[in-house]
């Protein structure tokens, strides 16, 4: 398959990557070995053959609906990057 | 002109479960909390943090399901649908996408007394995320403040059929749906708390077309006003539009509260594509026959058998019915009264009308007003007693509703009671009788506008305090007398 | 022979006959790890301190527990409250948990003493260790060498003496590899037998912690401690009552051997199969039937096993975004900017190369063709093995093609390191028990021998791995480091 740098940008937003043009080259290339790789899988047909999720065969494992105390607001915020009143701080969103 | 379009609505209403904790840890929902104190690794979405489903959250939807009349599923499953956004801790939302817990469904309207089915597409779990504070606008602030404390509350996503073909159906939609959330006991459904979130999918077309229009998408319409003011505003804006040859894009818009407009809300964001799939760490659910069984048979009275039994039962008009049944608390209020006081028409007319007046004035629910049933009750066997007014009844009332107090003792109080005590209204009589030979002649010449000025007299002098009907048969006595 | 050379079992023995205290075992742990761990570089953090204080209370008595004493480590995937877990990425570099990971929590609980956190392909995204953001691990059998990945650092450590047992994580080889390369036991539990809460994911479906150790022995006793239903892990299985010490005996007469034909492919080293046949004969002079076995779809697995991997991945990782914690670009006015920037300042290449390919298999007009495509390849692998575990009752095949090669070697080939993983990978696909052992050498270098087991017959796994172990001594062997 042959990819554009436009495949390769639209894809590093939706996983918001800000690549250097450079790691957009290099990923074109690797992308598409990549790629030539697993179009092997085309090969098989696999028509009318159910996906397989998960290898148990578990259903319906629940937790009853008790309180358990949530951690202080401290110890949840002693990674954040940037706090301020009690809220993680992120710059704005438009 | 705009006679030639029709409008075509579809509503997505998000309702907060009501689970005592979150729907995949153990974090407590309650509202109004500081922020980020009731959050733990997994809804802040630390690293190996694994969800485990709440199974009360699970019963509700069910729940939910059955008074929405939808067909549970049997199988069901978690899928993630993957976004950035500040308030989104994992990135992902745990939600369902392809296998939804409720299938189909429907609920009966009624506008300006025409009944509609308005059908229901689907209604599927999600966890909620959290909350965005900004300093002063969205636009203009340059930085947005996270709340978690709301990541992880269990959420249902009702999304019914583009069937409803105006702002009244969709209000009376949601109204109804509210009622049956309610009456089911799964939800809130607290707008002004966001326990009730409604977005609508709006699209206009000519009289006639089949095809649907491009469609706009409001977001976040959190009280029936908007609602109603969001459709009607956005109806207008695309019709417009298609007078003057504009095209509609499909778009995401929000409701500008203070300016009373929709605005576009696309910023520097790309098409969404939210990669749904199957998420590996949630096993799927198998909902049985009896689970179902078993639920169904919880379910409490709905609104709509609650309103037979009171037109059959009480003998009570449709809308009166209808009134009543718009919440648990108001059915409650009136079943309640009628073991008390027998005349249903009379306690309706009491709750529609004084009482949801104060109760909107105030905007605060039966539950925690201060006014009982025994309160209302006990008014009205008053009035049948003639101690009191119809007309001072209802300043009691509010009396009552401020405060609190029982009827008579705001009357004791406020000396409103009515003199019944005929020896009192007899010496009252004789004196104004006496102070007023003239008038007594005139009533003798048979004028009757006199026995009109005596009863006038009494009430002045009692400041109208005095049982009319008792005057009047007191006074003829007299009168006959002389 | 010093105490940092003995294994889980010796050290327990001594313990209890009161010959020698915890501290002893861990000073003598600390300085082997000064010593050769320069060379090695098997550790991102060693917490020495705590180690130390909490050796110094254990006193061995009647409520000594299963562990009380022993020393371990740990991949730097498993979170540690309040020790850093970094899963050897910049993203992660400063970041310290306030919680234990189950795993961590049950050691603790039996009187394990942490040593530290080992080194591992950032987020568990390679099979040389060389993908570590912060330096590359080295074979102790030959520095010049990697020690396999991505669970490298734990397996070189215990190679090294510098450990008597470690935990690792294993998507698609990533503890059984290094094994091998190695020259000591890893094993990679059935998916479910052991919780995963706690354990930065790499792909949630494929992930199962494991445990690498001396000998077969160990491994049962690290098992019975760690395995078993966790109410925080939706995908942990109720096993509690089995005792995995009971499975080790040596008589498996009878017991039926399949070789999958399509494991012994072109690129394989001669050497190794060589190898691998001569295991076999002895199995069978132990009374073992060995048969060939067929796996068709195995060719298939690998790629299927990229495509799930990478999507999983993709969005397992997506949380990493500078909110909550972890590296955040503060240059950013926005927010979009702010996510981008962190996460590729965040990440190493591999990292980002597999979180495009992942979002690309996941994203409209590609999800038919690639992520459903191999979620029913994933299928068809796992009907392969259910159809031969109906003869048979485990399968044996080499754990690698080759024995470990030289740092740097496919630095710049992807899909040759990628191949490392083709014998290994097809296991996690149908969250299958499988170990690798130790079965002979080839120019000085370890090469490892894996055994497949049925879904939660972790036991009979463990039982063919003693029997051999007990009739061979290429696990006692150790590599010269030229500091003893
Ligand atoms: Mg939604
Ligand atoms: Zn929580």
């Amino acid at each position: 398959m042959d990819l554009t740098i436009k495949d390769i940008e639209d894809i590093a937003l939706l996983a918001r990557l800000n690549l250097s043009e450079q790691e957009k080259e290099t990923l074109i290339k690797e992308l598409g070995t990549l790629f030539n790789f697993v179009d092997k899988l085309q090969d098989l047909d696999t028509e009318g053959i159910e996906p397989l999720i998960n290898t148990l065969s578990v259903y319906n494992v629940f937790r009853s609906d008790e309180v358990r105390q949530s951690p202080s607001r401290e110890e949840m915020l002693s990674n954040a990057p940037l706090t301020e009143d009690g809220y993680y701080k992120v710059p704005k969103i438009m | 002109m705009y006679s030639e379009y029709e409008v075509v609505i579809g509503l997505e209403v998000h309702v907060e479960l009501k689970t005592k904790t979150k729907i995949f840890c153990g974090c407590s929902t309650d509202f109004g909390a500081e922020p980020n104190t009731q959050t733990c690794p997994s809804c802040a979405g630390f690293p190996g943090m694994l969800p485990v489903l709440n199974e009360k959250a699970v019963e509700y939807a069910i729940k939910a399901g059955l008074a929405i009349n939808s067909q549970i599923a049997e199988y069901c499953k978690f899928d993630r649908k993957n976004y950035f956004y500040p308030d989104l801790s994992k990135a992902y939302q745990i939600s369902q996408f392809d296998l939804p817990i409720c299938q189909g469904g429907y609920l009966d309207i009624e506008v300006d007394g025409k009944r509609k089915r308005i059908g229901i597409t689907r209604a599927h779990m999600e966890e909620d995320a959290g909350k965005l504070v900004h300093q002063g606008t969205i636009t203009s602030t340059p930085f947005s403040f996270v709340d978690l404390n709301r990541s992880g509350v269990p959420l249902l996503e009702i999304v019914s059929e583009p069937e409803i073909s105006s702002a009244a159906e969709a209000t009376a939609y949601v109204e109804k749906l509210r009622s049956v959330l309610l009456f089911a006991g799964v939800s809130d459904c607290k707008m002004q708390e966001g326990s009730l979130r409604c977005d609508v999918n709006i699209s206009v077309r000519p009289k006639g077309e089949t095809e649907l229009g491009t469609r706009a998408e409001i977001k976040n319409l959190n009280s029936f006003r908007s609602i109603e003011r969001a459709i009607e505003y956005e109806t207008k804006r695309q019709i417009e539009a298609n007078l003057d040859g504009e095209e509609i894009v499909q778009e995401t818009r929000t409701w500008d509260e203070e300016k009373q407009v929709t605005r576009s809300m696309r910023s520097k964001e790309e098409a969404d594509d939210y990669r749904y799939f199957p998420d590996p760490d949630l096993p799927p659910l198998r909902i049985s026959e009896d689970w179902v069984k078993r639920i169904r048979e919880e379910m409490p009275e709905m609104p709509e058998q609650a309103q037979k039994r009171l037109v059959d039962k009480h003998g009570l008009s449709e809308y009166d019915a209808s009134v009543l049944t718009l919440t648990p608390q108001h059915l409650a209020f009136f079943d309640e009264s009628i073991e008390l006081y027998s005349d249903a028409k009379t306690i309706a007319n009491w709750i529609m009308g004084e009482l949801n007046r104060l109760l909107n004035t105030n905007n605060i629910e039966i539950d925690n007003s201060k006014i009982s049933v025994q309160g209302l009750t006990n008014l009205l066997k008053l009035i049948d007693q003639g101690q009191i007014s119809g007309k001072m009844a209802k300043e009691v009332f509010e009396e009552m509703f401020n405060s609190g107090q029982s009827p008579e003792i705001i009357i004791k109080e406020k000396g409103m009671a009515q003199i019944s005590d005929e020896a009192t209204l007899i010496k009252l009589i004789d004196e104004i009788v006496l102070n007023n030979p003239k008038v007594v002649e005139d009533y003798k010449q048979g004028k009757k506008k006199a026995l009109g000025f005596f009863v006038g007299q009494v009430m002045k002098a009692t400041k109208g305090q005095a049982n009319p009907a008792i005057v009047n048969k007191l006074l003829k006595e007299h009168l006959s007398r002389e | 022979m010093q105490l940092y050379e003995l294994t889980l079992k010796q050290l327990k023995s001594k313990l209890i006959n009161q010959e020698i205290s915890s501290s002893e075992i861990v000073d003598s742990i600390l300085d082997r790890i000064k010593v050769v761990d320069e060379k090695v570089k098997a550790f991102i953090t060693v917490t020495e301190d705590m180690a130390k204080n909490l050796a110094k209370d254990l006193k061995q008595n009647s409520e000594s527990k299963v562990l009380t004493g022993i020393p371990y480590g740990l991949k730097d995937d498993m979170c540690t409250n309040g020790v850093r877990t970094t899963c050897a990425s910049k993203m992660l570099e400063n970041f310290t948990p306030n919680y234990d990971a189950t795993v961590v929590s049950r050691l603790k609980d039996q009187g394990g003493v942490l040593i530290g956190k080992l080194n591992m392909d950032e987020f568990s995204m390679g099979s040389s260790t060389e993908q570590s953001a912060f330096f590359a691990t080295r074979n102790p059998w030959d520095l010049s060498r990697v020690p396999g990945g991505s669970s490298g650092g734990s397996a070189a450590a215990v190679a090294a003496d510098e450990l008597p047992f470690a935990l690792g994580s294993d998507t698609g080889g990533s503890i059984r590899q290094p094994a091998s390369f190695c020259g000591i036991v890893g094993f990679k539990p059935t998916y479910g037998s052991i919780s995963r809460w706690g354990v930065m994911p790499f792909a949630s479906s494929l992930d199962q912690v494991g445990i690498f150790s001396k000998d077969v022995q160990d491994c049962a006793t690290v098992m019975n401690v760690i395995a078993g239903k966790d109410q925080l892990d939706s995908t942990s299985v109720d096993l509690d009552s089995t005792d995995y010490i009971s499975y080790l005996d040596t008589n498996i007469k009878g017991m039926k051997i399949g070789f999958p034909k399509e494991y012994f492919q072109k690129g394989m080293n001669e050497e190794v199969k060589a190898l691998i046949m001569k295991a076999l004969n002895k199995y069978e002079e132990m009374g073992a039937i060995v048969q060939e076995v067929s796996l068709p779809h195995s060719e298939y697995a690998l790629q299927a096993y990229h495509v799930i991997a990478s999507a999983e991945a993709s969005t397992n990782l997506a949380r990493l975004d500078g909110v909550e914690y972890g590296l955040r670009d503060f240059q950013a006015d926005n927010v979009v900017d702010m996510f981008s920037n962190s996460r590729a300042k965040g990440f190493g290449d591999e990292v980002k190369l597999r979180t495009m390919f992942g979002t690309f298999v996941l994203s409209s007009g590609y999800y038919e063709r690639y992520y459903l495509k191999a979620m029913q390849v994933r299928r068809l692998v796992n009907e392969d093995f259910n159809k031969v575990f109906q003869d048979v009752d485990v399968i044996i095949s080499p754990t690698t093609m080759n024995t470990a090669f030289k740092i740097g070697q496919k630095a710049d080939d992807v899909l040759s390191l990628y191949m490392n993983d083709v014998l290994t990978v097809p296991v996690n696909m149908a969250g299958l028990p499988g170990i690798s052992i130790p079965c002979g050498f080839i120019d000085g270098l370890p090469v490892g021998m894996q055994i497949i087991g049925k879904p939660f017959a972790d036991g009979s796994v463990l039982k063919t791995a003693f029997a051999f172990e007990q009739n061979t001594d290429y696990h006692k062997q150790k590599p010269v480091l030229g500091v003893n």
